[in-house]
């Protein structure tokens, strides 16, 4: 099966905010490029896109035939996504596990595994 | 003849629907199924004698039933499913050795990404073979909610591709302590009133243990459940809560004790020391005359440090002020960060009162009583009230 994983930075440190990324140790700054590494490297993996900031997002919707953009997310700021990957697994097990690995789990953030649609 | 129907039933459902969903891999195909082969038990048993093998027939006879009904069906879906079931049919025909797949069933309906509610009720229907209006009427929520609380579980196990196995060994203890969550919530459904509920909980703690005899956490929670379930009939005179200390003991249910104590000693000689086991143990020197309050106590600081529980913390407490005095209790009641838990306030009560200080006693019972939603403690609590302060008007709470 084959699931997204959405990764939601919540309050995790990220290079995006460098005073935020700076309280991190060196150490720690490592870890978190290596875990990455790793999981972009499993078998399975689709390696997605991290996403610049919520505050640089447009949202976009048509009423009457007319286009509204509209500044921010779609969600709660601090709700939306940050970045994702696909994952072919077993089952939602090794599914669960792999989020598991994912920085932004244990650092502030959380991320959503949903299983993509299949026609 | 109806009886042992019924007692088959009681006994085959669980094992034969498991053995369905893990042969058909779809819980709603299964169920129809197990109920098309029951139905025609009912049917031809009477009339023709029992099977030897009550099981292997029930499995055989649901499993034709599925295919007929996977066949009747034109999809192409169906189509590609049915090869693959006349090829396993093929794969395994020895009626006699089917593998029971009750474990794979229950660590399925328990799992973490299901939504508790759904875990307990999925286990009820599955494994305990509860209709779904039965277990809508226990926990008191329309049927209509309950079946889509069930429909949508099941369509999640799907659509999630959550597995139907038994966990590896690396997530094997975080997800039985997930399943016997989920039977002890049940558990404690039925002891808040529901006594049905109760009975099984405990007949889903036997299977439990019937199915994984080498794990001690799950004798433990039957001795627990067993030891708390054997005090039923004392814990209420008249419709008012009996505390442990005030109860008839000779409404207790020496058998029961008995049955929980053997669980427990198993527990122990699988060098069980899980928070059950601690539990069941506490459960146990309670059932003693006198209570080894001393024992009681050491128990209690044992399960908090497992538990890093504050309501574990009370607990010990209160044994504390039964070896030590009211005043040690008290002190430790003092340093509990607990202030909207009921049961502190009633316990606080309790050691000021025993302490002479009636008036301190007064309000913590009063915090008590506004804490509380439910009939019987309100009443109970009133009651303490009146009787500390006579010039207090017995009020009922609301």
């Amino acid at each position: 099966m084959k699931y997204m994983l959405m990764i939601h930075q919540g309050t995790t440190p990220t290079p995006l905010d460098p005073a935020a990324w700076a309280t991190l140790s060196e150490d720690e700054q490592q870890a978190i490029y290596a875990a990455y590494n790793t999981i972009n490297a499993t078998p399975g993996v689709t390696p997605g896109n991290g996403l610049q900031p919520p505050e640089t997002a447009t949202t976009v919707r048509v009423a009457d035939g007319k286009t509204i953009a509209t500044d921010g997310p779609f969600v709660d700021t601090k709700e939306s996504l940050n970045g994702y990957l696909i994952y072919d697994a077993d089952d939602l097990d090794a599914a669960i596990e792999l989020a598991a690995q994912i920085p932004a789990a244990r650092l502030g953030g959380a991320i959503e595994v949903r299983p993509i649609q299949e026609w | 003849m109806v009886a042992i129907l019924e007692q088959t039933f009681r006994d085959e459902w669980g094992s034969v629907l498991a053995a369905l969903i893990g042969f058909l891999g779809d819980f709603d195909l299964a169920e129809e199924a197990a109920q098309d082969a029951f139905a025609i038990a009912a049917e031809r048993w009477p009339r023709d004698g029992y099977p030897e093998h009550r099981r292997a027939w029930l499995v055989t006879t649901a499993r034709n039933r599925a295919i007929d009904r996977v066949r009747r069906e034109q999809t192409l879906a169906a189509k590609t499913a049915l090869l693959q079931l006349e090829e396993k049919v093929r794969g395994e025909m020895s009626p006699t050795t089917f593998r029971d797949e009750r474990l794979e069933l229950v660590f399925t309906c328990c799992h973490p990404a299901l939504a508790i509610d759904a875990q307990v009720a999925l286990t009820l229907r599955t494994l305990g073979g509860l209709t779904t209006d039965e277990i809508a009427r226990a926990f008191l929520v329309p049927e209509a909610t309950m079946a889509q609380r069930l429909v949508r579980a099941k369509r999640k196990i799907t659509a999630a591709g959550i597995p139907f196995r038994v966990p590896p060994d690396h997530l094997l203890a975080d997800r039985l302590a997930a399943v016997l969550a989920v039977v002890y919530l049940i558990f404690n459904e039925g002891y808040s009133g529901r006594g049905a509920l109760a009975a099984e909980a405990l007949w889903l703690g036997g299977s439990l243990v019937e199915m994984m005899p080498e794990q001690p956490e799950a004798h433990g929670l039957l001795a627990m459940m067993l030891l708390h379930d054997s005090r039923r009939d004392a814990r209420r005179r008249d419709g008012e809560l009996v505390l442990l200390a005030d109860q008839d003991r000779s409404l207790w249910d020496v058998e029961q004790i008995a049955q929980g104590r053997a669980a427990l000693d198993r527990a122990f000689a699988l060098g069980g020391r899980g928070p059950y086991v601690v539990q069941a143990a506490i459960a146990s020197r309670h059932a003693d005359d006198p209570p080894d309050w001393r024992h009681i106590a050491v128990l209690y600081a044992e399960l908090a440090q497992l538990t890093d529980s504050p309501v574990v913390e009370l607990n010990r407490a209160a044994a504390v002020a039964e070896v030590e005095g009211p005043e040690a209790g008290l002190r430790l009641v003092d340093e509990l960060d607990l202030d909207d838990y009921r049961y502190l306030h009633s316990t606080r009560g309790e050691l000021l009162h025993r302490l002479d200080r009636d008036h301190e006693a007064l309000a913590a019972y009063g915090r008590a009583l506004a804490l509380t939603s439910d009939d019987a403690e309100r009443r109970w609590f009133t009651r303490r009230i009146s009787e500390l302060d006579p010039t207090h008007s017995p009020q009922e709470g609301h």
